[in-house]
Order: structure tokens, then sequence, then C-alpha cells
């Protein structure tokens, strides 16, 4: 999946002048990433499904490809899946949006002023070192068991390495850039304006998809814990009924989302690197 | 008309909680117009020099002054052209060339239009606009730096060293272009390098300083008209010129081996 999204820009931009001139490269040639890719996957489920037809897995313990697309399409049409993805969906949307926002601001501040640092370092430090997890309990004393303490723990999870790697960008300005400004007279909001934040975009983008990837555990998590709702919860009353098959399908969601959250936000960090010399 | 006059400057600084004299009592001027190079040995001082013509390091006696106003931080009668090009990765090439005027809020929008139009055709980098610094080479980076610099129309260019980055060749090139970019631009010229043909090469004047205290030892007159072709490096006179400068330099050998 990421080696096929890592080739597309390249081609975009070099393909179709220079590779113009080079004789035609074959079509299994051109997509061999995804032809073998494709193929395992194929042969995979296949098997799975050879194996799940004999009848011998219990559907308490293991399920198979067809059971599983059987269990989609009954919640998708009749149950629950559609309003859990709702649910779900929306609570990182919130919480997610909250955390890059706050967290860029916040390490902007941070990173800028060494003495706001000082003050907020050990909070800051204590509570990046605590893992979110152990907090949920506390989250859902104080926020209830509503969408809020989804949003909270959601959140929370995203915040954090937004936070870090925004204050890394902005202390990784480069001192030479730095003397040229002052010789040009920047005043020191020109130096922040012109250096220090276009300087720290491609690590806030960094920030933000670490930030992708632990808001959506931290959604599922919340959903677990407390709730009566989304696709967390699903999964967990999966497990706790033996529905083997519906647990299945909340686990592969889950999946998905982070594959295509995480594809989503690498492409917006390669656009907006672009001018970065490593590539 | 005297443009840069540096008078009995002196400079200290602290290192590992010593006293380090970096410069002293240096005495120099620069005419309008005039191209100045300065060698000397590594340590001798010469870029805590320019940094503080630069209005980038304050000074403890003596006086700079420009047009006869003394200089106190950084000013729009300077640019500096620096040894490492830095330029913003995120910019593009004309975006960099606009940096030094967009900072100092000399121009309105249609003029810096202009200027960067103008800069980056005398330089020789159409074409090139629309790049981002990472796909130029590092003497076509040195371009977009000079560029820029002129663009911010000083009185005084500061150039630190800029082509010791480049290979010989590169900078051979370098050294004739600048030479023509600033037959047409015409701007007094403070030039620090460690490479004494290139100085020779370059300057109406070179000056020789020597390290620990760096101090002015001597001033050549050079006597070439111009334009002039790289061959005049193969010149007798030239070479008479570039001997007398590098024994100037040698005098104390083991005191330059300490600090290269």
């Amino acid at each position: 999946m990421n080696q096929v999204l890592d080739r597309e820009p390249l081609s975009d931009a070099a393909g179709s002048e220079e590779l113009q001139g080079q004789p035609k490269r074959s079509f299994y040639k051109r997509n061999e990433s995804l032809i073998l890719g494709g193929s395992a996957v194929v042969l995979t489920l296949a098997i799975w499904q050879a194996f799940w037809s004999t009848g011998k897995i219990s559907p308490l313990f293991f399920s198979g490809p067809s059971a599983i697309a059987a269990r989609f399409w009954d919640s998708a049409a009749h149950g629950q899946l559609l309003s859990d993805l709702r649910y779900s969906g929306i609570n990182f949307a919130i919480g997610f949006a909250l955390a890059s926002v706050a967290g860029v601001v916040m390490g902007v501040i941070v990173g800028w002023y060494r003495r706001v640092d000082m003050l907020f370092g050990p909070f800051l430090t204590a509570l990046y070192s605590t893992p979110r997890v152990a907090m949920v309990p506390l989250i859902i004393i104080w926020f209830g068991i509503g969408m809020w303490s989804k949003v909270f723990i959601v959140f929370l999870s995203a915040f954090f390495p937004v936070l870090v790697n925004t204050i890394g960008g902005i202390r990784a300005i480069d001192n030479d850039l730095l003397r040229a400004a002052r010789a040009y007279c920047a005043s020191d909001w020109q130096i922040f304006t012109t250096v220090a934040v276009p300087g720290a975009v491609p690590f806030i983008l960094t920030g933000l998809r670490q930030g992708v990837s632990l808001g959506l555990i931290g959604v599922v998590v919340g959903e677990m814990f407390g709730g009566s709702q989304g696709i967390g919860f699903m999964v967990a009353y999966g497990g706790q009924t033996f529905a083997t098959d519906t647990l299945f399908v909340g686990v592969i969601i889950i999946a998905f989302a982070g594959i295509v959250l995480t594809a989503g936000a690498e492409r917006l960090e390669r656009h907006f690197s672009r001018w970065r010399p490593e590539r | 008309m005297v443009k840069l006059a540096i008078d009995r400057l002196t400079k200290r600084y602290w290192r590992d909680s010593r006293e380090v004299l970096a410069l002293s009592d240096v005495t120099l001027s620069v005419e309008d117009g005039e191209f100045m190079a300065i060698v000397g040995p590594s340590g001798c001082g010469k870029t805590t020099m320019l940094n503080i013509v630069a209005g980038l390091l304050p000074y403890d006696q003596g006086t700079v002054a420009i047009d006869g106003k003394r200089v106190a931080g950084p000013g729009i009668d300077r640019a500096v052209v620096f040894q490492h090009s830095s330029l913003l990765p995120w910019r593009t090439i004309a975006g960099n060339i606009r940096y030094g005027m967009e900072l100092q809020k000399r121009f309105d929008k249609a003029a810096m239009q202009e200027r960067c139009d103008h800069f980056i055709k005398l330089v020789g980098l159409n074409g090139f606009e629309r790049h981002f610094p990472s796909e130029l080479s590092g003497g076509m980076q040195q371009r977009v730096n000079l560029a820029r610099a002129l663009a911010a129309d000083p009185k005084v260019l500061l150039m630190d060293e800029p082509f010791a980055a480049l290979d010989a060749q590169t900078r051979e090139f370098m050294q004739s272009e600048l030479l023509k970019i600033w037959s047409e631009a015409r701007k007094t010229v403070l030039f620090i390098t460690h490479q004494i043909n290139e100085a020779i090469y370059l300057a109406d004047r070179v000056v020789v300083m020597s390290a620990r205290p760096g101090c002015v030892k001597d001033v050549f007159r050079i006597p070439f008209g111009r334009p002039r072709t790289l061959h005049l490096k193969r010149d007798p006179k030239f070479l008479e010129i570039e001997d007398a400068i590098w024994q100037l330099v040698e005098e104390k050998p083991e005191r330059i081996g300490m600090v290269v």
C-alpha cells in the first residue's frame, strides 16, 4: 500500500517528460507491486475460506471471509453498523480536530518562548510519558460514558504527538537562515512567520500523522471501556458474546480506517514537504 | 568619497573563560564604488569584522560608519552574501530573491516584482523562477544569494567567502561572473576570502590581515584595469603580487598551522 502511494508523486513529476524517452515498460513491470500484493491478498483469503468451508473450525473461536462478509452486509443493512460508524467517526473527528489545533498552537508557543517551556515542561513530560489508556477510567469518571469522554480520549491521544513534533519543528530553526533574516533587518515577528513556522510545517504534519493513529486507538479504547455505541463497543460486545464474525467486522473496519487516514496524512505530508531535498 | 569607514575597531570575546582578542585596532576605509577584498588565514577575524559591519555582532571599541553614520545593528544600506547560500528551502528562487526586499519593506509589490525579474536575469537564472533551491547546484544557489542581496539595493555589499564551498572550476566561473555583474550593479563591495588569487583577481585593493590578534598587515593596490579576464591570473605581474601576499601571510607559519 505504502509503496504504491510512494511512487505516485514521482511519476507525476518526472513520468510525463523524462520517461517518454525510454522504451515503454510492460504492463506487469509498471504495476508489479500492485499485482504481487493483490495476488497475495487474494490467495490468503482463498486459503482461509477453504479451511473455513471444511466446517471444522468452531465459529466461536474464528470466522471465515464469507461469514464476515455476510455479517457485514447484514449489520450494514439491518443493524447498527452505520450508526456505530457515524458515532465513532464523529467522536474521532471532533477529538482530532481539537487536538490538532491545540497541539499546533501550544507547540508553537512552547517552542518559541523558552520560559513557557520551563513553566509547562514538567507537566507536559509527565503527561506525555503516561500511557493515555491508563487515564481512561478517570476520564470516564469526569466526562461520563457519553460521547464527550470518547472525544476527550481521542483529544488526549492525538494532542501529544502533534504538540511534541510542533515544538521540535519550531526549535529546529536553521541558524544560517536566522542569520540571513537578521542581516536583512527582520523583526522577531518576521523571523517567526518567515523562518520558524514554515520550517516547522513538515514536523507538524508528521505530528498529525502520528496523531491520527494514536487518536484511532483512543476512540476504540474509549468505546470499549464505557458506552453502548461505536465500532469499539461493537468489537468489545462481539467479544463478550462470542460473536466472532461481528468482532472481525469491527477489527477490519478499524484497520481500514487506519490505512485510509494514515495514507491521507502521508499524502498531505509529502505535498507540503516537496521542497525538501530528500526525495 | 569614503563609503565605509572602519576606525580603530577592536573586538574581544570570551571562549572557555579566556578572553580572546579577535580584532585589534583595525582601520580601513572603502571608497564609494570600490571593490575591496580582505584575505588572511583562518582565525584572523575577517568574518568577525564582516559580521560587525553587517550589524550582526556588537563591538567594543572604535567605530564602523557608512556615509559617516555609525553602524548599530543591521540596516537597509547593507546586504550580505553568505558563504552558505542560506536560502529558504520552501521558497522558490523568485521568492528567495524577493525575501530581503519583503523583510525591509522598502519597495511596493510591483517594484519588487520588477527588481526580482531584473536581478534574476542579471545573475543568469531566468527560467528558474519557480524552482526550489534544492533543485539548484551550489553555484546557482550562490547566484540566488547574490541576486537577493543586490535586489535589496544596498549601498555596501558584504560578501563572506561566497565561493568557498564551490569546486575549483565553478569557483573560477563565478568569479568572472561576479565581475560582470558588479560592473553593471556598481556597488561598494567588501569581499572576504582566504584565497589570495581570488582577492587579487576581483578587487581594486586587497587588505592582508594576520591572526591572533586580527589586525591589518598591509594593503595592496591592484593595478589592473577592467574588464578583467581569467587570463589575468597567469600574468607575471599578477603572480608577483600573489607571491608578495603569500610571503606576508606565511610569516608566522607555526601560528597559522595552529589554527588551521
